[in-house]
């Protein structure tokens, strides 16, 4: 099957405009009568409820946790990249397009990228209107800071905690939809299954998380933004209860899963620091603006770093890396602390941390700044560890915190079952294989403000849709499954813990398919998460009823998806002979250790079909085409 | 230092709403206290699980502080003694060996209790959809830089709007008045340029659902500052009573 991602024709600069003129529409007065089903209330999910409500649809809109203010967006910390070039430091929406397509490692789409980067500046236009707090210099006018993989200034912030204000934001647009009757909320419920009816996406199955009720919801079209899977990993920055439950019941309805295997490793959060923990915490990449990361130079210096004299520091990213110095991008500041590590270098009682030291900078700017910049950040370092990041350096350690895979879906954001969008994390679309800090704040809200609101009413126009309720056998056929799952995972009667087998996933994941891949250990990461699997059925421990509040069967479920997506995470690690961005395979390296593409084999988007619980997926290409810039080795020295 | 310590628990463990209930003594055995509150709970449910017994149910996600979906009151404390800090950022350094924790969830007539520490806080989300919002639709925004925001203005907004809308403010108060919640998303809008055409309105509207939904009156207790996780100001609460008494001269919606 060849998979076609509806690329408009024509200048890249012109793709957006033309596409959305040449889109059908829909007349104000027929909107009403479609209903439009949004699962999560993220920054892709609160804003495309508000937008489609505000344009007249009639939105339903699911959420598992107790209030769509909620969603795990609102911890994003560092801020939302923007081509505003309010700084005049020589940034364009060009400029913003080339690092996002480098910055990924040359394995997105151009188009995608290129109209995110368009409409990057209207996100920022319509948040202050919403009354986001965004950071100001004393005339006024908004402020900017730099991440990593840029030499511009272009990320507008709210403190450490842009997500924040941004879902709230988003969310506040989204209550004024429910008070107009738009929108209907759906907390506390979780999608167990997707209706496909006629090839087409007409609704979903959820768990109401309180009564433990199955819901059946039908619709003209169903737009998943529920967030990404980093939590196969068991420890991760992610929120508790974020998953891949959605994403993966869809794979098995038929949508493809593209590049699994693009997980992003963030180089700066707290190390680990025991077996009951339960998360880690990111400590924001903005903090490499003013933090100088090193280590000691001889392996196993264990002397406090106070002590340890400026001669016998290595510096290794401004070291090897002269020109992006400490702010590389993600996955090279990963790989590089990883390095450091591994050579008995790391720091910390376990080892496996490396310093991120603002001495300098509290001496050249004084700690008032660096308490105006970073003060919550520094306070939640404090909270954690009862270490004081004013006087000591902050010991950190790269954690699993973001994917860049997801489903596919084609320019207009569509999988390829019919009337399934996806949106935010949950897609694969604009990051390639690496994503760049502050950009899924702003690919989140160009999907649900801007790209949603013009692709589905191309959809709807332009489809003939059967007039189906809930009724339909289909809907039955779906509730009967979850169902019959739940019934399963409640009889297992086991003896381990949901949790203990989640962290011995995680343990081979991180192991076999974490920062560094090779050919043998993803062959025994996947025999074993099959052995694992099958360990799951029969051993495991879920105590409760389904007929009520039950955070283990939530665990459960999502547990069991993760046992089987984690195999196809493996099958993608694996079957990708080349190393990109996030996804690096030891026997493909420059002399410098750094990712060494196969643009001739590999320059293409891997989308896998289910085939059967007792079957391979099947893979799909769809090559990527670079006609606006030229495919080189990623340099940030 | 990392060091362990045994504790024992009395917890709150109610089965549904309006269910007889009462409190469980558990012991909680070898905690480290490099341990967060939550994963201290996370142990103690591990070993229920394993005896056969019904986990405590307790809302939590993010477990950095920032959702709002964890909380409860700890030895009488909303998210524990610690100032400005939420549970899951509260670690268990700050008990010593042999102490008693009790827990107990928000209580307040506006919060029902759906299962042990869990409460049903959806009345937060009915106050912000009685007018906490801007009514602005998507597309139409002027260039972002064309209202100049003084700093110190864009930085008294930014305190209020930190708000996560966890409910301790309410769990704190001996009224179980919701008013530092509603202050600080009225004086976020209503110090904004962008925010104070309706600001009237948005005023009187939100004052109105918070005492239909049956949270008390402020008596200047001050409960609810002093437990804030994220120290909202009660200066908000007094900026809200300015606001609703210029609405109640201004405003066309009486």
């Amino acid at each position: 099957m060849q998979l076609d991602a509806k690329i408009p024709s024509g200048p890249l600069a012109e793709k957006w405009d033309k596409h959305r003129f040449e889109l059908k529409l829909v007349n104000p007065a027929n909107k009403r009568k479609y209903t439009i089903i949004v699962v999560g209330t993220g920054l892709a999910g609160g804003s495309a409820a508000a937008s489609l409500g505000e344009l007249g649809y009639y939105v339903k809109n699911f959420c598992i946790q107790d209030s769509p203010r909620r969603a795990h967006s609102i911890a994003a910390q560092g801020g939302i990249n923007a081509a505003k070039n309010y700084q005049n430091d020589g940034d364009s929406i060009w400029r913003l397009f080339y690092d996002t397509i480098k910055g990924g490692d040359f394995r997105a789409r151009e188009a995608n990228v290129y109209r995110l980067a368009q409409v990057s500046n209207n996100i920022i236009d319509h948040c202050v209107a919403q009354g986001i707090p965004f950071a100001r210099e004393y005339g006024g006018l908004l402020a900017n800071r730099s991440f990593g993989g840029a030499q511009v200034s272009r990320t507008f912030y709210a403190r450490g905690q842009t997500g924040q204000q941004l879902l709230l934001g988003a969310y506040s647009s989204l209550m004024r939809q429910v008070a107009a009757g738009q929108v209907s909320m759906f907390p506390r419920r979780e999608m167990l299954d997707i209706v496909v009816i006629n090839g087409q996406a007409r609704g979903i199955v959820v768990r109401n998380l309180i009564t433990g009720e199955i819901e059946n919801h039908a619709a003209d079209a169903v737009v998943l933004c529920t967030g990404g899977y980093a939590n196969v990993f068991y420890l991760s920055t992610n929120a508790m209860a974020s998953n891949v439950s959605a994403t993966f019941r869809a794979y098995k309805k038929g949508a493809f899963f593209a590049n699994p295997c693009y997980t992003q490793i963030h180089p700066t959060c707290i190390p680990v620091h025991g077996t009951y923990q339960s998360k880690l915490t990111l400590m924001s990449e903005s903090l490499r603006n003013d933090g100088r990361v090193w280590v000691p130079k001889t392996p196993g210096d264990r002397r406090p770093p106070n002590q340890i004299p400026e001669s016998e520091r290595d510096y290794y990213l401004e070291e090897k890396y002269p020109s992006f110095g400490n702010l590389v991008p993600r996955d090279v500041a990963s790989r590089n602390a990883k390095t450091q590590c591994d050579m008995g270098k790391g720091v910390e009682e376990t080892g496996f941390a490396v310093y991120l030291d603002f001495a300098d900078a509290i001496k050249r700017d004084g700690k008032d700044v660096i308490q105006q910049k970073y003060g919550n950040l520094f306070q939640m370092y404090e909270k954690i560890t009862a270490s004081n990041p004013y006087e000591t350096p902050m010991m950190i350690y790269p954690a699993s915190h973001y994917v860049m895979g997801g489903l596919w879906v084609d320019y207009n954001l569509m999988s390829n079952l019919d009337g399934l969008f996806v949106m935010g994390e949950a897609n694969f679309s604009d990051h390639g294989a690496n994503r760049l800090g502050a950009s899924a704040l702003m690919q989140g809200l160009a999907d649900g403000y801007f790209v949603i609101p013009y692709t589905i009413g191309g959809y709807l126009a332009g489809t003939d849709r059967p007039e189906i309720t809930t009724d339909h056998p289909a809907f039955k056929e779906a509730t009967r499954y979850v169902t019959e799952r739940t019934r399963k995972l409640l009889s297992i009667n086991g003896k381990r813990t949901v949790d203990d087998i989640h962290r011995q996933l995680g343990h081979i994941l991180w192991e076999y398919c974490g920062m560094s891949r090779n050919d043998d250990g993803l062959l025994k990461a996947r025999k074993l998460i099959q052995e694992l699997r099958e360990e799951f059925w029969k051993n495991a421990m879920v105590p409760g009823s389904s007929e009520d509040f039950n955070q283990s069967l939530e665990r459960a479920g999502r547990v069991a998806d993760f046992l089987e997506f984690a195999e196809l995470l493996v099958i993608d690690a694996f079957e990708r002979k080349e190393s990109c961005g996030g996804h690096f395979n030891e026997a493909y390296q420059t002399e410098e250790h750094e990712a060494r593409r196969d643009d001739e084999n590999f320059c293409h988007v891997s989308a896998w079909e289910f085939k059967g619980d007792d079957n391979d997926p099947e893979l799909h290409k769809e090559p990527l085409v670079f006609e606006n810039v030229e495919l080189t080795q990623r340099s940030y020295k | 230092m990392t060091k362990s310590i045994n504790i024992t628990l009395k917890v709150w463990r109610q089965k549904g709403p309006h269910v007889k209930s009462g409190f469980e003594t558990y012991p909680a055995t070898d905690i480290s206290t490099d341990m967060s509150f939550l994963e201290m709970i996370d142990v103690v449910n591990e070993q229920l699980t394993l005896d056969g017994k019904d986990p405590i149910a307790f809302d939590h996600d993010c477990r950095e502080g920032i959702c709002g979906m964890c909380g409860a009151v700890i030895n009488g404390r909303s998210h524990g003694p610690e100032k400005g800090t939420t549970l899951c950022q509260f670690h268990m350094r700050h008990f010593s060996n042999g102490d008693t924790i009790v827990i107990e969830p928000w209580r307040a007539k506006a919060f029902p209790i759906i299962k042990d520490l869990v409460v049903d806080r959806s009345a937060f989300d009915q106050i912000i959809l009685a007018g906490g919002y801007i009514s602005v639709n998507t597309g139409g925004a002027p260039d972002a830089n064309s209202i100049p925001i003084a700093q110190e203005i864009a930085e008294l907004a930014m305190d209020a709007a930190a708000c996560i809308g966890c409910g301790a403010c309410v769990a704190a108060c001996p009224n179980a008045s919701a008013m530092l919640f509603t202050s600080a998303k009225i004086s976020q809008l209503a110090l904004l340029p962008q925010g104070r055409l309706e600001a009237a309105n948005r005023a009187l509207a939100m004052v109105r659902k918070m005492d239909e939904l049956c949270f008390g009156n402020c008596s200047n207790e001050r409960e609810c500052e002093a437990e804030c996780p994220k120290e909202i100001s009660i200066s908000n609460i007094a900026r809200l009573n300015r606001e609703f008494i210029k609405a109640g001269l201004v405003s066309s919606v009486k």
